[in-house]
């Protein structure tokens, strides 16, 4: 008993102590970032790795789930008399929840664990303490872009992923069901609001952004320099950052849409 | 006045003492080694020096200056004029040998292109490597991956060179070019360096002053032949490599008699 | 050097992909093409009851759409619904007496405003009032009042 109190409270305390290096560590990497647009070619370089070797899984899921979407809601619609809503019903659920949803999710997947193997590899070749002793702080040179590079990826990369799953569904709709375009078009024009649906959806996908490139650095940063150790730290990465959209997500919707 | 000067020095990790009072002088001009067997925390040494750790007690002073009493942007400053040779070399995996060499220079520099790469390819130069300038460096043997590093560390010029073990897992030639390499660029430069290893041999070839250490403290101190000439029996275990001395062959336990009597332990 | 240039470019098409992804989002999935068109003229309408219609429905009349419900406030006089409407700039030729009913859309679809024009030779104009209004139908309302005209015809 005492032994299971003690191992609870070591837990504890060494949870506390991850959770404070993280925000050291993002104090750190947030004050390295004013520096960047005097050198913004390495920002360049990392939305090239971080964006857009991103964009294929993007596309691709995108535009099945926005098929999948149109399937799904004109066969429960149809039976309302109501097809010609499902405009609505896709551009909604796209543009509030799965698009910056999913697109997280598979952003933590493809470019989350490459951040953090590609972190937890420099860190175990030494690679970090090396440009440490040259005087180069490596939070400031190789952390900072990446992390800016993940927040400005993210919200382009979940409106790609809504504009593409909107057009899948449409294809779907109207080419294969026969749901008419006009209706189809208007009637999600309608009822999205620019400023309630989409905004907030940007909004969500930029704070999805912020905390999947944290918590993606960070593993790496703070991994145990061995290959077991890069290898752990990836998939903590995409475990932690699935829980911490999907939290998120919720408490965000409950702040943004709970009122209406 | 010594370049380096470690007084008293502890350090702890965890609860085990990696140095208890260690005080070690590094001369300017000379070849310093730091000998001692595996896990006596040389490369911790290293990283002490260069400002990386934290010591528990004692300090240590390059050129004058305490390390760990320096703000952050002091220490920058200091660590420009110290280079480090890291056991893997440390190259930056995802640019070439010639960018590598280049990186120091690029960022605490603003010289013109044409000016770093005059420097970068004197510096491949001297360690033989200017036509290998557009290899990766996953591309190089660990020894070329070395002397890669050595250029880089050259760079900025610096008034020492640290070199956590050099020789480790070298075949005999890259071996010979690279004590070769730290006794000439030593001279040449008119740098200090610090040797850190377990060769033997190799290190005496160079090495002007030799710290042994061992249980966290300097158990012997001196130029190669006065150490070769030690009265201590675990020094000259060390120095010949003997398989039995001072520091057993046998794990610590109860005689092999007399466990060949005790049949009962597996009966 | 050379592959530098290319991360550019091909960095450059990412974030205008990415911005004319939000572009389609904003002006053909959203109502914001409907922000631009607010350069019309506002009328209002008082009504008994609305129902359930909410600002932003749209205003029609034939079946085209014509406006949108800008705002909806109760009148503290009269208890009446007061609601502003938001007509398009170009249906600027819309007559004085023009009669404004709230329908519903399908048998559970939202509610709306239908026009139907009068035959006045003036034209409706910015801060006018549309005095014939018919009130939503309320379902509960109706079928209250058929059960009792049922038991009155016993």
């Amino acid at each position: 008993m005492i032994n299971l109190i003690r191992s609870l409270g070591r837990w504890g305390l060494s949870a506390f102590e991850r959770l404070g290096r993280g925000h050291i560590f993002l104090m750190h990497m947030l004050a390295g970032i004013p520096g960047l647009f005097l050198r913004f070619s390495l920002v360049v370089q990392q939305l090239f790795s971080v964006g857009v070797l991103s964009l294929l899984i993007i596309l691709i899921s995108g535009l099945f789930v926005g098929m999948v979407l149109g399937l799904q809601g004109y066969n429960t619609l149809v039976d309302f008399g109501a097809e010609e809503s499902l405009g609505v019903l896709v551009s909604l659920s796209l543009v509030r929840e799965l698009g910056p949803v999913v697109s997280a999710l598979l952003f933590a997947g493809r470019a989350g664990s490459a951040l953090t193997a590609e972190i937890g590899l420099m860190k175990s070749t030494e690679q970090l303490s090396g440009m440490e002793m040259m005087a180069v702080d490596p939070i400031r040179r190789i952390i900072a872009p990446r992390f800016l590079a993940g927040l400005i990826s993210m919200p382009i990369l979940a409106a790609i992923f809504s504009a593409v799953g909107i057009i899948g569904a449409f294809l779907v709709g109207h080419g294969l069901l026969g749901v008419d375009d006009g209706a189809f078009w208007s009637q999600m024009q309608a009822k999205t609001d620019f400023y309630d649906d989409i905004m907030n959806g940007v909004i969500k996908s930029v704070v999805f952004g912020f905390v999947v490139t944290w918590i993606a650095l960070f593993e790496g940063y703070d991994a145990t320099p061995t290959s077991e150790g890069v290898g752990r730290a990836t998939t903590r990465t995409v475990v932690h950052s699935a829980f911490a959209i999907l939290g998120l997500d919720f408490v965000l919707t409950a702040l943004m849409f709970g009122d209406e | 006045m010594p370049l380096i000067k470690i007084r008293d020095l502890h350090f702890y990790r965890g609860n085990r003492a990696i140095f208890e009072g260690v005080n070690i002088d590094i001369q300017r001009g000379k070849v310093t080694a730091i000998m001692g067997p595996s896990g006596t925390g040389k490369t911790t040494l290293l990283k002490l020096i260069g400002g990386q750790l934290r010591p528990d007690k004692g300090t240590i002073e390059v050129d004058g200056q305490d390390v760990h009493k320096l703000s952050r942007s002091e220490l920058y400053e200091l660590r420009k004029r110290m280079g480090m040779l890291f056991q893997s070399g440390a190259l930056l995996t995802d640019i070439n040998v010639y960018d590598n060499v280049a990186f120091p220079l690029r960022e605490h520099t603003d010289l013109p292109e044409t000016l770093i790469r005059d420097l970068v390819l004197m510096k491949l130069q001297a360690v033989g490597l200017r036509n290998a300038r557009n290899l990766h460096p996953s591309e190089l043997s660990g020894g070329m991956a070395r002397r890669v590093a050595l250029a880089r560390a050259m760079a900025l010029e610096p008034m020492m060179i640290m070199y956590d073990e050099p020789f480790t897992g070298q075949d005999p030639i890259s071996m010979g070019t690279l004590v070769n390499l730290i006794h000439r660029i030593n001279d040449a430069m008119g740098l200090s360096s610090i040797v850190v290893s377990h060769d033997v041999s190799e290190t005496a070839e160079i090495a002007d002053y030799i710290y042994l250490l061992s249980g966290g403290k300097v158990i012997e101190q001196g130029s190669p032949v006065q150490l070769k000439r030690s009265g201590s029996q675990w020094v000259q275990q060390f120095m010949q490599g003997l398989p039995d001395g001072p520091v057993p062959f046998h794990y610590a336990g109860p005689e092999f008699a007399d466990d060949l009597l005790k049949p009962e332990e597996y009966a | 050097m050379m592959q530098n240039k290319s991360t550019e470019i091909i960095v450059g098409m990412f974030v205008a992909v990415g911005i004319a992804a939000l572009f389609m989002l904003a002006m053909k999935v959203s109502n914001l093409g409907e922000y631009a068109d607010e350069a019309g003229y506002q009328v209002t309408a008082e009504f008994q009851n609305i129902g359930g219609l909410k600002v932003r429905a749209p205003v029609t009349m034939a079946g085209v759409r014509v406006g949108r419900v800008a705002d909806i406030s109760l009148d503290p006089t009269s208890y009446n619904a007061e609601v502003t409407i938001d007509m398009y700039s170009q249906y600027d030729n819309i007559p004085l007496d023009t009669a404004a009913s709230i329908y519903t859309a399908g048998l559970l679809g939202e509610q709306y405003i239908g026009l139907e024009a009068g035959a006045e030779e003036e034209f409706l104009q910015s801060g006018d009032v549309i005095y014939l209004t018919q009130p939503a139908l309320v379902l509960e309302q109706v079928i209250g009042q058929f059960l009792y005209s049922k038991a009155e015809g016993e």
